[in-house]
């Protein structure tokens, strides 16, 4: 085993665990700091596999705007300090099988797909390859993404807008 | 430092090489947020108010007196509000700290003296600068009062609005030096020339000017620094998701708040003033002078930093927003089309 192994068996540990916790705190802040943890953790994941662009990215975007974002919205709302019991549902058990079916659904693709290959170390990608990628062989899709992440912008405004 | 170290014994083992390194970081860091603390807020803004701020321990001009106050606030009692979520409470503090932490490791401070070149350098200590609003939203909630919740949404809400110019000012400037390594920023600042004159190099302020005005803006509101402060606002809000903390974990605040002006002036002189270049020294002797050339142009920054600090007063709330999204953000939007065009053109 080597370090990468142990790193990884570390970091996939404390994400399982903090996402068990997500589902299962009762106090809603505790659920958002514990999905810190979780996202946390795919950086961490990025970094191991040599992708440190699309790590900080994961980093930026996901813990410093996404959860902010979630956490603001949480406080300025309602936010006990207690754990509160409406947090739970009786859908759980339809969470679980719904979780189990998209487990079994991955695990089978990947085994399917790769089987006993072994998977090569990854190569070091580094900033400047990602972005000739991007804007040469993907330029479209990117494009696209970027007309599709305006119109939900303007979108959300004409929502949010209220011509009194 | 520690890489000069490993060239003349290259079989240091690189846990020790890390624990160094570490080790380097967590002296400067207090150190850093001393030098800001007593040339800054006690001497600058008693000389600009035509005072004399503390004069006393230590003999010299008072230069004890946060020592001092540091080893009084370890002696404090750890008080805790009775109906505080206590382990929120007790991480906030640290989670700014470390943010603040990281982003040290990435600026150059010499050829070879960098803990640790990233290849996307500048974007990591902008990434990890940003989960310090993770700290205040903790501190904010934790504390169980309304005063630091109300603290903590208005520094997340400002935080959120600055951190695009503050990005995107830096874009203009990882666009004409072509990487996102600090020390490859640097490196094109040393080796650009003036149309054709290359003998002071070509430090991005003069090129990158609306970026680097942006760019200290958006810091100023970052570091929820006057007239940015409305987050620990004294007058409205006692001293927002601070409000709460005592002894050590106030300290750590404090501490952080002046690292963090220390190392965004650090990353503000490496982008626009060219880093711990100087023109005419190079190799070893750079290694030797280069972190006092960074020192001395950090200082320079934050003496802006805090020169506005002591002269404007508080805005309001929707000037604020209205600041970063009507100006900064067009502005800096403006900056980057602008330098493309210009990169394309020349």
């Amino acid at each position: 085993m080597g370090p990468q192994n142990v790193a990884f068996g570390v970091i996939a540990a404390s994400m399982v665990l903090a996402a068990v916790r997500v589902v299962t705190t009762r106090n809603v802040v505790h659920a958002a700091l514990y999905l810190v943890v979780v996202l946390g953790g795919v950086a961490g994941l990025y970094v191991l596999l040599a992708a440190e662009f699309v790590a900080w990215a994961q980093v930026l975007i996901y813990i410093g705007a996404i959860l902010v974002l979630l956490l603001f919205g949480i406080m300025l709302t309602r936010a006990p300090l207690h754990a509160s019991s409406e947090l739970d549902n009786d859908q759980r058990w339809a969470a679980a099988i719904v979780s189990l079916g998209l487990v079994g659904l991955l695990v089978g693709l990947l085994a399917d797909t790769f089987g006993r290959q072994r998977v090569r170390p990854a190569q070091v990608f580094g900033g400047g390859e990602l972005a000739d990628s991007i804007f040469n062989d993907f330029l479209v899709p990117f494009e696209v993404v970027s007309m599709l992440l305006l119109a939900a912008l303007i979108g959300a405004v004409v929502l949010a807008r209220r011509d009194d | 430092m520690t890489a000069a170290a490993s060239t003349l014994a290259l079989e240091i083992p690189w846990g020790v090489l890390l624990g160094a390194k570490v080790m380097i970081i967590l002296t400067l860091l207090p150190l850093t947020a001393l030098i800001l603390g007593y040339v800054f807020l006690m001497k600058m803004m008693a000389h600009m108010q035509s005072r004399l701020g503390p004069m006393d321990p230590g003999g010299f001009h008072g230069w004890f007196q946060l020592i001092g106050d540091g080893i009084k606030f370890i002696q404090k009692e750890d008080v805790m509000p009775a109906d505080a979520d206590r382990r929120v409470f007790a991480l906030a503090p640290m989670i700014i700290l470390i943010s603040t932490f990281v982003v040290y490791a990435v600026i150059p401070a010499g050829p070879r003296l960098v803990v640790e070149d990233l290849e996307v350098g500048i974007f990591f200590a902008l990434a990890v600068s940003s989960l310090s609003v993770i700290g205040v939203l903790m501190a904010g909630w934790a504390s169980s009062n309304k005063f630091a919740l109300l603290g903590a949404l208005r520094a997340a809400g400002q935080l959120i609005a600055y951190e695009l110019p503050l990005v995107l000012a830096v874009v203009g400037v990882i666009m004409q030096a072509g990487t996102m390594s600090l020390q490859g920023i640097v490196g094109a600042q040393a080796n650009g020339e003036i149309f054709g004159w290359g003998a002071v190099g070509n430090p991005f302020v003069l090129t990158q000017a609306v970026g680097f005005v942006l760019f200290l803006a958006a810091a100023q509101a970052e570091l929820t620094q006057t007239p940015f402060d409305m987050p620990v606002a004294e007058s409205e809000l006692v001293a927002g998701y601070q409000v709460e903390y005592t002894g050590f974990r106030w300290l750590f605040f404090q501490m952080s708040e002046y690292a963090t002006a220390f190392a965004l002036a650090g990353i503000a002189a490496t982008l626009f003033l060219g880093g711990w270049y100087v023109p005419g020294v190079e190799g070893t002797a750079a290694d030797v002078l280069g972190p006092l050339v960074l020192f001395a142009k950090i200082m320079a920054i934050s003496f802006v930093i805090f020169w506005v600090r002591f002269t404007y007063p508080r805005f309001r709330e929707d000037q604020l927003q209205a600041m970063a999204w009507k100006y900064l953000i067009p502005l800096s939007l403006l900056n980057i089309l602008v330098t493309g065009i210009l990169k394309v053109v020349f």
